[in-house]
C-alpha cells in the first residue's frame, strides 16, 4: 500500500505553525499549532482531528512541504474519525464507483481531462480549444477520487488512483490537461507524495489558457469589468498554478478585486461544509464571503470549479453579481459568448 | 348488445360508441399487470344528461357500467371485471368555475390534472391544487375517487380531504348533488356542517356512481418553490426524521425514496423535502428551520443534506414528477408497477427490508419510495417494481412479489391503496365484520341491480 511521505522533525522544528495558525476556521497560536500537528504527525489524539472542516488550505500553508492535510486525513481515517455523515461518505463514494460508462473523443498524445463533470463537454468549445479538442476523456475510469480526502478516505484514493493512472496510460497520452485542479492536484503533487508513479505530464487547463489567449492575443477584447475570484478547495494542492488566475485576468482585461477572503485566505463554497456540518457554518462562511465580494464591488463572480459554482451561484446572483465559470469568461474575453 | 349499441349511439352519436375490436382490446387493460378483460362496448358522453341516459339504459338491461378516467390506476380498477360499458369520461373535461377569493374550482369528472394545472397557471397564478405524481392526463376525480395523493398532502392530507363537493350520477340514473352545493349555490364544504356523504363514493371505484362534477380545494401557490434532499444509511432513523422535519410545518410536501440505481442512490434513503415561499427571505427561513431541525442527526454523523445537482434538481421540481416514468423503462419494455399501501410511518424499516427482500428473492428491479401523509400521520409506502412487458417470466416474478407485499402489507398493519379485486378481497376478509356488514348494506341500497363497476368492493361475496 501506497504511505504518505512525512516528516514529523519538520513540524517539531517549525517556527511558524502556521498549517494551523492561518487556518480560517481554527484559532490557534503557533505553540498550539505546532504541538497539535506534532501529536497528530505521532498518531496520538487531537482536536484537530475532529475540528478540521476539510478545506485544504493548510496544504498550501504549509511551505516546508510536509503535506499536513494528507496527514490529518490519514490520522482521521485511522482512528475512525467521520468528517461527514455516514450516508453522504457512501454517496460520493458510490457515484466515483467506475460504471462503464466513460466517454472518449478522438484521443492522440495530448488530451483534455473532465473527470467526471459532463458539463464541461459543452464548455470546451471554440477557438481556445480547437489545438486539442476534439481529444477528450470523461468518465469515473479517469477520475482522479482525491474528493475522498474530504471524508477522510485515503484508501479509496490508493485503491483507485493507480488503476485510474493505468486507465491513462493504456490511452497512450504523454500531456493531460485536466479541467478540474483536484485533477491535475492528484497527479501533480498528491501521487507523489505517495509514491506513485505518473505515467504522462499533466497541465491545469489554466496554464493551457493563458498559453492560448497569449497566442490568441489579436482577438481579445478587455472585458473592464471588476471581478472576484472564488478558488476551489483543491486548488490548495497545486498552488504553484494560483498565479495563473491573475494573469489570465490580467491579459483579458479583467480587475481582480482585491478583497479579504483571496488568494491565501480564501473560503470555502461552504458546499462540504453543508453536508457535513449542517446549516449554520455554510451560511455563515457563504455570507461572509459574498458579503466581502459585494463590499469590495465585484461585478462577476469567476469559478474555478463548477461545483462552487453550483454551490454558490444562485446566492451570488441574488446580489447582483453575475456567476460565471473561467472558461466561460476567456471565451467571452475573445468574443465568443 | 348491438340493439345497445344502437341506443347507446342514439344517447350519444354514432362517432362516440363502439363495439370495435381494436376498441374492446384497449379498455380491455390498463398499464399495470393485471389480467385484460374485454368490455361488449365503449362509450366516450359529453354531458350528465348522456351518462343519466346511459346508467338508466345499464339499469334498465342490467349491464354493467365502469366509469374510467385515464386508466391509470395500474391495480386493474376500470378493466371491466364482468364486460359491459365502459364510460370513458374524457371529453367531460371543462373547468366550470375558479373562484378566486375561495380558493376552489368545480371541473367536469373527466377534467385532467394538467389541463388544471395549466388553466390555473395562466388564469390564476396565485392558485395551485395538489397534482399528484401520475401522468398528467390522470383525471381529478379518479385521483379523488381512488383517495391519491398528491404535492400537497402532506400539509392537507389525502387529495379527496382536498374536495369541497361532488355531483353524482346514481345507478338509478339521478343526479346527486353532495355537499353545500346541495341547497347552496356556493361549493364551499363536501360536507360539513351537514352529513358527509361522500364517504358513500370515495373509495368505492365507482361502484356506487359516477363522479361527474366535482369541488376542488385550491391553495395558494408561492412565487418560489425549491428542494432539499436529507439522506441517511439507517432506515430506522427515517421515522424520527420525518416526526422532526413534519414539526417544523414548513415543507411543503415530503417524499421519500431508496432505490439502487443509479449509483448516487444506492446504499441510502433519501428524504425528499420541497418548500415554497414568496420572498427570498421567507424561502431562507424555512430552509434554515428545516435544516436545523435535523442538526442533531448531523452532528452524530447519521444523516446529512447532499448536494443537489442542478439536473436532478429542475428533475425534482417538475410537477407531475417524470422520474417514475424514466425508471419505468429501467429493464427495457416499459413495464411498471407498484403496491402502495398506506401504512403508519413507523413502519418504514419494515416495509424498506421487505422491498430489499422482495427484489433480491424474485431478481427484480425496484424503487421504495414513500409519501407522507399529514403531520406524519401516515405514508402512502410504494413498493415499486419495474419489468420487462416482452418478459413473461419477470412480469410473473413481479405478480409473485407483489401478491407478496399485499400479505405482508396487511399484517404490518397496512390498508391497500386502490387494491387491486384480489386486494380488496383481502381487506374484506380482515375487516371488522360489522364494518363489512355495513358496507355491504351501503352498495345494496346504493347499486341494487350490481351494475356499478361489478367485480369491486362486492361485499357480499365475501
Amino acid at each position: 500500500m501506497y504511505s504518505l511521505k512525512f516528516d514529523i522533525n519538520v513540524c517539531q522544528t517549525c517556527p511558524t505553525g502556521d498549517c494551523l495558525v492561518k487556518c480560517q476556521y481554527l484559532h490557534l497560536d503557533r505553540d498550539t499549532a505546532v504541538a497539535e500537528m506534532v501529536k497528530i504527525g505521532k498518531g496520538e489524539d487531537s482536536f484537530v482531528l475532529n475540528d478540521c472542516v476539510t478545506c485544504y488550505a493548510c496544504e498550501e500553508y504549509c511551505r516546508r512541504g510536509n503535506h499536513p492535510f494528507y496527514l490529518i486525513t490519514e490520522q482521521r481515517q485511522e482512528k475512525r474519525i467521520l468528517t461527514a455523515p455516514r450516508a453522504i461518505t457512501r454517496q460520493w463514494i458510490n457515484i466515483g464507483e467506475p460504471q462503464g460508462k466513460y466517454r472518449l473523443g478522438e484521443v492522440n498524445k495530448r488530451a483534455l481531462s473532465f473527470g467526471f463533470m459532463p458539463e464541461f463537454l459543452s464548455w470546451v468549445e471554440g477557438r481556445l480549444f480547437e489545438d486539442v479538442m476534439p481529444s477528450y476523456i470523461f468518465g469515473q475510469e479517469f477520475f482522479c477520487n482525491v474528493v475522498y480526502i474530504h471524508f477522510a478516505e485515503t484508501n479509496i484514493i490508493k485503491e483507485r488512483l493507480p488503476r485510474v493512472i493505468d486507465n491513462f496510460r493504456k490511452l497512450g497520452v504523454r500531456e493531460v490537461i485536466f479541467l478540474h485542479d483536484e485533477c491535475y492536484g492528484a497527479f501533480a503533487h498528491l501521487a507523489p507524495a505517495y509514491g506513485i508513479e505518473v505515467p504522462f505530464k499533466p497541465i491545469h487547463y489554466y496554464e493551457y489558457l493563458y498559453r492560448r489567449l497569449t497566442e490568441l492575443k489579436d482577438l481579445i477584447r478587455p472585458l473592464n469589468i471588476r471581478a472576484a475570484y472564488q478558488r476551489p478547495c483543491s486548488s490548495r494542492l497545486s498552488s504553484d498554478q494560483h498565479h495563473f488566475v491573475r494573469d489570465i485576468m490580467e491579459l483579458i482585461g479583467v480587475h481582480l478585486v482585491e478583497r479579504t477572503y483571496q488568494d491565501e485566505n480564501a473560503l470555502c463554497c461552504g458546499g462540504i461544509l453543508g453536508m457535513n456540518y449542517g446549516y449554520d457554518l455554510a451560511h455563515e462562511v457563504q455570507q461572509r464571503n459574498i458579503d466581502d465580494m459585494k463590499a469590495h464591488g465585484a461585478e462577476a463572480c469567476i469559478f474555478n470549479c463548477p461545483a462552487c459554482q453550483s454551490t454558490l451561484e444562485r446566492l451570488v446572483a441574488k446580489q447582483g453579481i453575475e456567476p460565471m465559470h473561467m472558461i466561460h469568461l476567456c471565451r467571452k474575453a475573445i468574443g465568443e459568448m | 348488445m348491438t340493439d345497445i349499441v344502437q341506443s347507446l349511439a342514439r344517447i350519444v352519436g354514432d362517432a362516440y360508441v363502439s363495439d370495435r375490436p381494436e376498441e374492446a382490446y384497449f379498455y380491455a387493460r390498463d398499464p399495470g399487470l393485471m389480467p385484460p378483460h374485454k368490455p361488449d362496448c365503449v362509450v366516450v358522453p359529453k354531458s350528465v344528461e348522456e351518462i343519466q341516459e346511459i346508467v338508466r339504459l345499464a339499469a334498465r338491461e342490467k349491464i354493467p357500467v365502469v366509469p374510467m378516467g385515464a386508466g391509470l390506476a395500474l391495480t386493474g380498477l376500470v378493466i371491466p371485471l364482468r364486460g359491459g360499458i365502459v364510460i370513458d369520461m374524457k371529453r367531460m373535461n371543462r373547468i366550470l368555475k375558479v373562484d378566486e377569493m375561495a380558493r376552489h374550482a368545480i371541473v367536469e369528472g373527466g377534467t385532467s390534472q394538467g389541463y388544471l394545472k395549466a388553466y390555473l397557471e395562466k388564469h390564476h397564478p396565485r392558485l395551485r391544487h395538489s397534482i399528484p405524481d401520475s401522468p398528467a392526463t390522470a383525471t381529478i376525480a379518479a385521483n379523488v375517487m381512488i383517495h391519491g395523493q398528491g404535492r400537497l398532502t402532506q400539509q392537507y392530507g389525502f387529495n379527496s380531504d382536498m374536495i369541497c363537493g361532488l355531483e353524482v350520477v346514481l345507478a338509478s340514473g339521478e343526479v346527486c348533488r353532495i355537499g353545500s352545493g346541495a341547497l347552496s349555490p356556493d361549493w364551499f364544504s363536501k360536507g360539513p356542517p351537514l352529513p358527509d356523504l361522500t364517504g358513500l363514493f370515495l373509495g368505492w371505484f365507482g361502484a356506487t356512481g359516477i363522479i361527474t362534477k366535482i369541488g376542488v380545494k385550491l391553495y395558494p401557490r408561492k412565487k418560489m418553490r425549491d428542494v432539499e434532499i436529507f439522506i441517511t444509511d439507517r432506515d430506522s432513523l427515517v421515522p424520527g426524521m420525518v416526526y422532526e422535519l413534519t414539526h417544523t410545518e414548513m415543507v411543503e410536501d415530503i417524499n421519500i425514496f431508496a432505490q439502487p440505481k443509479p449509483m448516487i442512490f444506492k446504499d441510502n434513503h433519501h428524504i425528499t423535502l420541497f418548500y415554497t415561499g414568496d420572498t427570498e427571505e421567507e424561502m431562507e427561513f424555512k430552509r434554515k428551520t428545516i435544516w436545523h431541525s435535523l442538526d442533531r442527526f448531523i452532528r452524530s454523523k447519521d444523516g446529512g443534506f447532499m448536494g443537489v445537482p442542478p439536473a436532478m434538481k429542475s428533475t425534482l421540481l417538475d410537477m407531475p414528477q417524470r422520474s417514475v416514468s424514466r425508471f419505468a423503462d429501467v429493464k427495457k419494455g416499459g413495464g411498471f408497477e407498484y403496491s402502495g399501501p398506506i401504512i403508519m410511518v413507523d413502519k418504514y424499516p419494515a416495509c424498506a427490508r421487505k422491498i430489499l427482500e422482495l427484489a433480491e428473492k424474485y431478481d427484480l428491479g425496484y424503487s421504495g419510495m414513500a409519501r407522507i401523509i399529514g403531520r406524519s400521520h401516515a405514508m402512502m409506502y410504494g413498493f415499486a417494481f419495474t419489468f420487462n412487458r416482452a418478459d413473461p417470466d419477470m412480469m410473473e416474478r413481479t405478480r409473485q412479489a407483489l401478491h407478496e407485499v399485499s400479505v405482508f402489507a396487511l399484517e404490518a398493519g397496512g390498508v391497500f391503496w386502490k387494491g387491486t379485486a384480489d386486494e380488496q378481497k383481502m381487506a374484506m376478509q380482515k375487516m371488522d365484520p360489522a364494518t363489512r356488514g355495513l358496507m355491504g348494506m351501503i352498495k345494496k341500497q346504493m347499486d341494487p341491480h350490481g351494475i356499478m363497476n361489478p367485480g369491486n368492493w362486492e361485499v357480499t361475496e365475501v
